[in-house]
């Protein structure tokens, strides 16, 4: 009788959630042919990690297989000891972490990291283990693969040492791989690099793999079969076409819409400027180091501008400069007609109170010792004057502004979701009466049904309220539904702004086209089709731009 | 009931540790209720034997050991409690100044410290009480000064944690003062390693203090103390008595509960497990 290469059937798994057992897999099953790529899907908290590890016969700490067995090639892994699991890994069933900056050793170059596992398994010896990372170095389109294996972790990119893990993973020729949010960590750009190298070299091995991601787009690139898991149950099983084509589950259908585009108004009224940043150059280390430009950017009354670019184009220092935290070297922020000072202790209350920001991770951006009343309550108090009464009425009706229960009011940060957090912190930043509110990665810390609700709220206060967004980003999804103006930086310039429908619509600026085209699509046919494109030249690259 | 499940919950170490906390702190704080004589009241004979008439027997001049005990508990506890309190204060707030400042604050208030802490501890303390005389007010100033100066080394290494985290950045940015970021924003976040910290250096305090009274720079008679009364009876170990055993065994008994107390502490604060 022939096996299938894995076999997980009604997997149940609990976890240890302060003193209590609770259930976080609930009864899945899955199979896996040799070759086969599976994705597995769902937001942060679905058990799709928890589910997904459990092909290399491991359960997170604090988490316990309680029934079900997990069968590779017909035998049971939840019935093997430690020792014989060990074998297994990283020979047969390999792993490949979401950081893989974390995960390398920063104190052993890639080569020695790559051969430990391999020679360890008894597989091969240090001279083959050298050929064969070299094979699988070029393979995987790293540059300069004969040296590349000298260099240590924090001597290549990021986008290089994830793929660098990925022809770690496929040393031992294994059976299968686990990727676990692979490109998650990267920029669009470099994500689309090392899908792409990825994707080659699973086929190439005709290895099986495991693919968990939270972006319904990126698995559509590498999966043939896709399962939908939410709290540890499974939505929805299918083939990867016929899912994008026709989801049967609400749920799948939501995750589907997210990226849908929404028009949004159109009317320009461009008398009224409210913030105006002329010719701005800083730097953080001297003046031949600049992280800005000559930067021009205008905000009109009312709108949302929107800067899109990559790790490292100087986006977030562009808000560290409105806000005074990094004093430019040259130029000036006009704001309601007059000049802002440079540096933050030399701004009045005033000029402090119109320009509120909210962060990347809510997380660190509230105080976990404060209860949300005090967060809320303490920018009324501050700018405002409100004491007593006044104030915790005024915390209430912001709380209802924001569409969270009042109740919540009596809470600690810590008690709240991602998506309740960041929306505590537009109250808190919608409690100093501000006129302009820098938004800096605010949804790209959450899953995509909650930032579409945060986005979605933004939007409804702007109308209601009239504040201007300046917007950072590097999701151009979600400039498409929020922005009225685009700003593309790269390298600490501006290289194209305008209206929306300007910067969208071809012709693009070089780097605005890469941008555009490595957003991920629904279509499964999206990245052979882009990758065939740049390789006759027709799209650009990120080498290109950079010559 | 909450507090007892909380007690048998915690391992034996813990358990042990709370129990000779509990025990010392009934002792210091009911002392003249429960001691059977004054602390310095003469009761018998010098170096009556240990367990006889009296429980410890009596010290080189005929006082009643246990009610020395129970007083210098009292006695001991309180001071190094005002002394460690006194160094926390200090030390916190200067922690959480040099790294809310930076610059040239830290600079200075971070190189004084090297200086006092290159110190030995002990002959600092020495040299000091010897010229400012050992009324208790100057030895809870200098004690609070020499350790005033680790509190400080660590305060300001958490703070400097805390203080790069958005909330501190948002707080700076709504425009609030100095005193807001250290007591509202950098306080009550450093408070579990500081709590943790509490409990080792009053050890370290208390050790200092039964040292320096052993020194005969301590606690002045007629008030007892646990160092002075293994120095007073250390001359009986030549004729064979056991005497001053017995405040040494408080010392290190005392320390010891403290520390397997905070132990605990410190490792469910940082949300470690026995099983890990």
């Amino acid at each position: 009788m022939s096996h299938k290469l894995l076999e997980v059937s009604d997997l149940l798994i609990e976890a240890d959630i302060d003193g209590v057992w609770k259930p976080i897999v609930n009864s899945l099953s899955m199979t896996l042919e040799r070759g086969e790529i599976i994705g597995l899907i769902g937001e942060s908290g679905a058990g799709k990690s928890t589910f997904g590890l459990t092909a290399l016969g491991y359960t997170k700490p604090g988490c316990r297989i309680v029934s079900g067995s997990i069968k590779l090639d017909g035998v049971d892994l939840t019935k093997m000891k430690e020792p014989q699991l060990r074998q297994i890994r990283g020979d047969r069933v390999t792993y490949v972490a979401q950081s893989a900056a974390a995960s390398f050793n920063p104190a052993h170059t890639l080569f020695e990291q790559f051969a430990e596992s391999a020679v360890q398994h008894g597989k091969m010896t240090m001279a083959e283990a050298r050929e064969r990372s070299v094979e699988l170095f070029r393979q995987l389109e790293l540059p300069d693969p004969e040296h590349i294996g000298e260099r240590y972790p924090h001597q290549v990119s990021g986008g290089q040492l994830q793929r660098a893990m990925t022809a770690m993973a496929l040393g031992c020729d294994p059976d299968i791989i686990v990727f676990d949010e692979p490109t998650t960590a990267l920029d669009v750009t470099t994500q689309i690099e090392v899908l792409g190298a990825i994707r080659e070299a699973v086929k190439a091995r005709n290895v099986a793999a495991i693919y968990i991601t939270h972006d319904l787009a990126v698995v559509a690139q590498m999966a043939d079969r896709i399962m939908v898991l939410r709290y540890g149950d499974l939505i929805e099983e299918g083939d990867a076409r016929s899912m994008l084509i026709n989801p049967q589950h609400e749920y799948t259908q939501k995750l589907l819409n997210v990226r849908a585009l929404r028009e949004t108004r159109k009317d320009h009224n461009e008398d009224n400027v409210q913030l105006s940043i002329e010719n701005i150059t800083a730097s953080y280390f001297g003046p031949n180091k600049n992280v800005l430009e000559d930067i021009n950017v205008d905000i009109v009354k009312g709108k949302t501008v929107a800067v899109v670019g990559e790790s490292g184009s100087g986006k977030s220092t562009l808000a560290r400069v409105i806000t005074g935290l990094l004093p430019p070297s040259h130029g000036k922020i006009i704001f309601n007609g007059t000049e802002l000072k440079p540096a933050l202790s030399l701004r009045s209350k005033k000029d402090l109170q119109s320009i509120q920001m909210i962060y990347q991770s809510a997380d660190i951006a509230m105080n976990p010792r404060h209860k949300i009343k005090k967060i809320i309550g303490r920018p009324l108090e501050f700018y405002l004057g409100m004491t007593g009464k006044q104030k915790d009425e005024r915390v209430l009706e912001l709380l209802r502004l924001i569409e969270i229960p009042e109740e919540f009011a009596e809470r600690y940060p810590g008690q709240l979701s991602g998506g309740e957090k960041q929306r505590i912190c537009i109250a808190r930043a919608l409690a100093a009466e501000p006129e302009l509110i820098i938004c800096d990665e605010v949804t790209s810390a959450l899953d995509q049904l909650v930032a579409k609700g945060i986005l979605d709220l933004l939007l409804n206060l702007q109308k209601e309220l009239g504040v201007s967004y300046l917007f950072i980003t590097h999701d151009l999804a979600t400039v498409k539904s929020i922005a009225d103006e685009i700003v593309v930086m790269y390298q600490g310039k501006v290289v194209e702004q305008g209206s929306k429908a300007d910067i969208l619509t071809p012709p693009h600026a070089p780097y605005t086209e890469l941008l555009l085209s490595s957003v991920p699509e629904m279509d499964p046919d999206w990245l052979t089709n882009l990758v065939d494109k740049r390789k006759r030249g027709e799209s650009p690259t990120s080498e290109s731009i950079e010559t | 009931m909450g507090l007892l499940k909380l007690f048998w919950s915690l391992n034996w170490g813990a358990r042990f540790g709370l129990l000779i906390v509990i025990f010392f702190s009934t002792c210091a704080i009911f002392a003249p209720w429960l001691a059977p004589y004054g602390q310095s009241q003469i009761v018998g004979d010098v170096w009556e034997p240990l367990f006889g008439k009296f429980v410890f027997g009596t010290d080189q001049i005929g006082r009643d050991m246990l009610s020395m005990l129970i007083y210098g508990a009292r006695n001991m506890i309180a001071l190094a409690l005002l002394t460690t309190g006194c160094a926390f204060g200090l030390g916190a707030l200067l922690g959480f100044l040099a790294a809310t400042m930076r610059g040239w604050v830290d600079q200075v208030l971070s190189r004084f410290v090297d200086m006092i802490i290159s110190i030995p501890t002990l002959i600092f303390a020495l040299i000091v009480l010897s010229a400012t005389g050992t009324a208790i007010p100057w030895l809870i100033t200098v004690i609070a000064i020499i350790y005033a100066m680790p509190v400080f080394r660590i305060a300001r290494a958490v703070a400097m944690d805390i203080e790069v985290m958005d909330y501190v950045e948002a707080a700076r940015l709504r425009g609030e003062g100095l005193w807001w970021i250290m007591r509202e924003e950098i306080l009550p976040n450093a408070m579990t390693p500081l709590a943790a910290e509490f409990g080792l250096r009053f050890c370290f305090v208390f050790l200092l203090i039964s040292g320096l009274s052993f020194l005969g720079l301590g606690l002045q008679p007629p008030l007892a103390d646990w160092g002075a009364m293994v120095r007073g009876n250390a001359d009986g170990i030549a004729w064979g008595y056991m005497h001053p055993l017995v405040p040494a065994a408080c010392i290190a008994l005392l320390t010891i509960g403290i520390n397997l107390v905070v132990d605990t502490a410190v490792q469910k604060a940082s949300g470690l497990r026995d099983d890990q």
